[in-house]
C-alpha cells in the first residue's frame, strides 16, 4: 500500500530523511516512534505529499509521489491526515468542517455529504457538537473532530502525526480510543507517537527513528521486549519509566 | 484599585501604597477633558479672531441653499450633495477596480513563481514611489490621449491604481495571518490551491483585512479629492466652483471638509460594527 525505495529528503543542507527502504501493507497498523528531530514526521508528511523527498521511489496505492505529479490531489483524497495542532477550520461549524472536503473535492451532494458527516461525528462520540464551532470544543473534541473529517473523505489510508501530544492529559484517552477502534475496522493507519499503551493495544508493527534513519523495525512483542538496537532500548527505556 | 470590591471581604495583607497626588491628577478624566477643552479652545479662538482681524466677513446663511433648495420646482438637492454622491460613485468604482487589482497584485506575489513575483513586486515599488498627483497627470495627460480615454476614466484608473498596491499589501498581510497548519489542512483532505484559497485561507483572512481595509476606504474617499485639479466634477470641486462664484472660501472649505469627515466617520463606525458582527460569528 505505501513503499519507500531508497528515499532520502533534505531540508537545504539538513539531510532529514536518509535512504529509508519500509512498505506498510494494505490493513496495517505501523507505529512510528523516535526522539524529536529523528524524521517520524518528515516521513509521513511524504506520504501525502506535505512535503516531497529528493530521490528514491514513494509510491502510495500503487502510484508514485513526487512533486508536480498530475495524481497527487486524487492521492490526498485516499490519504488522510491528522495533525498535532489539529487544524480545524476555525471560521467553519463542526458539520461545515465535515461537509467541506467531500463536497468541494468528491464533488457530493450536500445532502449526503451531512449524512457522512453526521455518521462519522456519530463514530467520534460527539454528536451533539455538530453546529458548534470549534474554538467552543475542548482539545480532545477538536482532535476527533480532526479524525472525523479524514473519515469524511473516505480515506483508505490515515496518517497520524503526534494526534495527542499537544493535548491535556485527561483528553488523551478519548482520543486513543477513538483511534483503537479505527485500528479495529481494519484502516491501514501510520501513526506517529509516544503512547506507548496505544502502540502495544494496536501496532502491527513498530518502527524506531533516529537521525533520519530507520533503527529498528519489529512486531511490538519483540519491539518492546527484546529490541535489536541498545539505541532503541535506552528510548523505551527512558520514556517508560515513569 | 487598593480596595476591596466587596466590603465583606476582610483583606489579610497589607495595603498598596497610593499613587502620588500628581498622578492621581493628571491620570483623571475630568482633567483630561478640561485640559482638551482648552486647547480646542484655544485654536478655534485664535482662528476665529485672525479672521476678525482681517475683516472677513462671515455669510454662513448664504451655505444651506448649497446643500437643498426650496424653489418652485419644489424640493431641489444642492451643488454640494450632488458633488458628495459624485465624489461617493467616482470612490466605489475605484475602490472596486483597487480591491480586484490589489488581490491579483497579492497572488502574484504569494505565488510563488519567480517571473509573478518580480511582476508584482515591480509594479508596486513603481506605483508607490510616484506621487498620485504625478501619476494622475501620467494618466489623464500621457496615457488618456494614447488610450483615448476621458477624464473621468483617468480618475478612475488613476485611484484604482494607485490604491491597488496599497490593497494588495493588505491582502497579502491577511493571506499569510492564517496559519500554515489551515494550508495544510486543506491540502490534506486533497484540495488544490484553488479551493484552499477560495474555502479556507481567504474566508480567514477577511477577519485580518477588515480593519486596515476600513483605512483604506476612507483613505481613498479623501485621495479622490486630488481629481479635482483634472476637473471632474465631484465634492471638491464644487466646491471650488462655488467659491469662484461667491468668494466665500472660508465657508464653503470648512464646509468641504466637514462633509467628508462626516462621511469618513460613517464609513469608519459602518465598518466596524460589520467587523463587530463578524467577530461574534466566529
Amino acid at each position: 500500500m505505501i513503499a519507500f525505495e531508497n528515499v532520502d529528503k533534505f531540508y537545504g543542507d539538513f539531510h532529514a530523511l536518509k535512504d529509508i527502504s519500509i512498505s506498510v501493507r494494505e490493513g496495517e497498523r505501523m507505529v512510528i516512534c523516535g526522539p524529536s528531530g529523528s524524521g517520524k514526521s518528515t516521513l509521513i508528511r511524504c506520504i501525502n505529499g506535505l512535503e516531497f523527498h529528493n530521490s528514491g521511489v514513494l509510491t502510495v496505492d500503487g502510484v508514485e509521489v513526487f512533486e508536480g505529479s498530475k495524481e497527487i490531489l486524487n492521492l490526498r483524497q485516499e490519504v488522510g491526515m491528522v495533525f498535532q495542532q489539529f487544524n480545524l477550520f476555525p471560521h467553519l461549524t463542526v458539520l461545515e468542517n465535515l461537509m467541506i472536503g467531500p463536497m468541494k473535492v468528491r464533488k457530493m451532494p450536500r445532502a449526503e455529504a451531512e449524512k457522512t458527516a453526521r455518521k462519522y461525528l456519530d463514530r467520534v462520540h460527539i454528536p451533539e457538537q455538530a453546529d458548534k464551532y470549534p474554538a467552543a470544543l475542548s482539545g480532545g473534541q477538536q482532535q476527533r473532530v480532526a479524525i472525523a473529517r479524514s473519515l469524511c473523505m473516505e480515506s483508505r489510508i490515515l496518517l497520524f502525526d503526534e494526534p495527542t501530544s499537544a493535548l491535556d492529559p485527561e483528553m488523551i484517552n478519548e482520543v486513543l480510543d477513538v483511534m483503537v477502534e479505527l485500528a479495529e475496522t481494519g484502516m491501514t493507519m501510520v501513526v506517529v507517537t509516544h503512547e506507548m499503551g496505544f502502540a502495544r493495544k494496536v501496532a502491527d508493527t513498530m518502527v524506531f527513528m533516529e537521525e533520519g534513519r530507520i533503527v529498528e523495525v519489529s512486531p511490538p512483542e519483540i519491539f518492546f521486549t527484546n529490541p535489536s538496537s541498545d539505541r532503541c532500548r535506552m528510548f523505551l527505556e527512558q520514556i517508560l519509566e515513569h | 484599585m487598593t480596595a476591596a470590591p466587596d466590603t465583606n471581604i476582610v483583606l489579610k495583607g497589607r495595603e498598596l501604597p497610593r499613587p502620588a497626588k500628581v498622578a492621581q491628577v493628571v491620570d483623571s478624566v475630568t482633567f483630561s477633558v478640561a485640559l482638551y477643552t482648552l486647547i480646542v479652545g484655544i485654536i478655534v479662538y485664535g482662528a476665529y479672531s485672525g479672521a476678525q482681524a482681517m475683516g472677513y466677513n462671515w455669510q454662513w446663511y448664504r451655505v444651506p441653499q448649497y446643500f437643498y433648495q426650496q424653489t418652485d420646482d419644489g424640493f431641489q438637492l444642492g451643488e454640494i450633495v450632488v458633488g458628495l454622491g459624485q465624489t461617493l460613485v467616482l470612490s466605489g468604482a475605484a475602490f472596486a477596480l483597487a480591491v480586484i487589482l490589489g488581490l491579483i497584485l497579492a497572488l502574484l506575489r504569494l505565488s510563488g513563481l519567480v517571473v509573478c513575483t518580480a511582476v508584482s513586486i515591480g509594479f508596486l515599488e513603481l506605483i508607490r514611489n510616484i506621487p498620485l498627483l504625478v501619476l494622475l497627470y501620467l494618466f489623464y495627460y500621457v496615457l488618456g490621449p494614447i488610450f483615448g480615454y476621458d477624464r473621468y476614466a483617468a480618475s478612475i484608473l488613476c485611484l484604482g491604481v494607485f490604491h491597488s498596491v496599497l490593497i494588495s499589501e493588505i491582502f497579502r498581510a491577511g493571506i499569510n495571518a492564517v496559519a500554515k497548519g489551515q494550508w495544510e489542512a486543506a491540502t490534506s483532505i486533497g484540495m488544490s490551491k484553488a479551493q484552499a484559497y477560495r474555502y479556507i485561507v481567504l474566508p480567514q483572512s477577511i477577519r485580518f483585512m477588515l480593519p486596515p481595509m476600513t483605512g483604506e476606504v476612507v483613505h481613498m474617499v479623501k485621495s479622490s479629492a486630488i481629481v479635482s485639479v483634472i476637473a471632474v466634477a465631484e465634492l471638491t470641486t464644487i466646491g471650488r466652483n462655488i467659491i469662484s462664484d461667491t468668494y466665500m472660501s472660508f465657508e464653503i472649505w470648512f464646509t468641504i471638509a466637514a462633509v467628508y469627515m462626516v462621511v469618513t466617520l460613517i464609513l469608519s463606525v459602518g465598518v466596524s460594527f460589520v467587523e463587530k458582527r463578524y467577530a461574534v460569528e466566529q
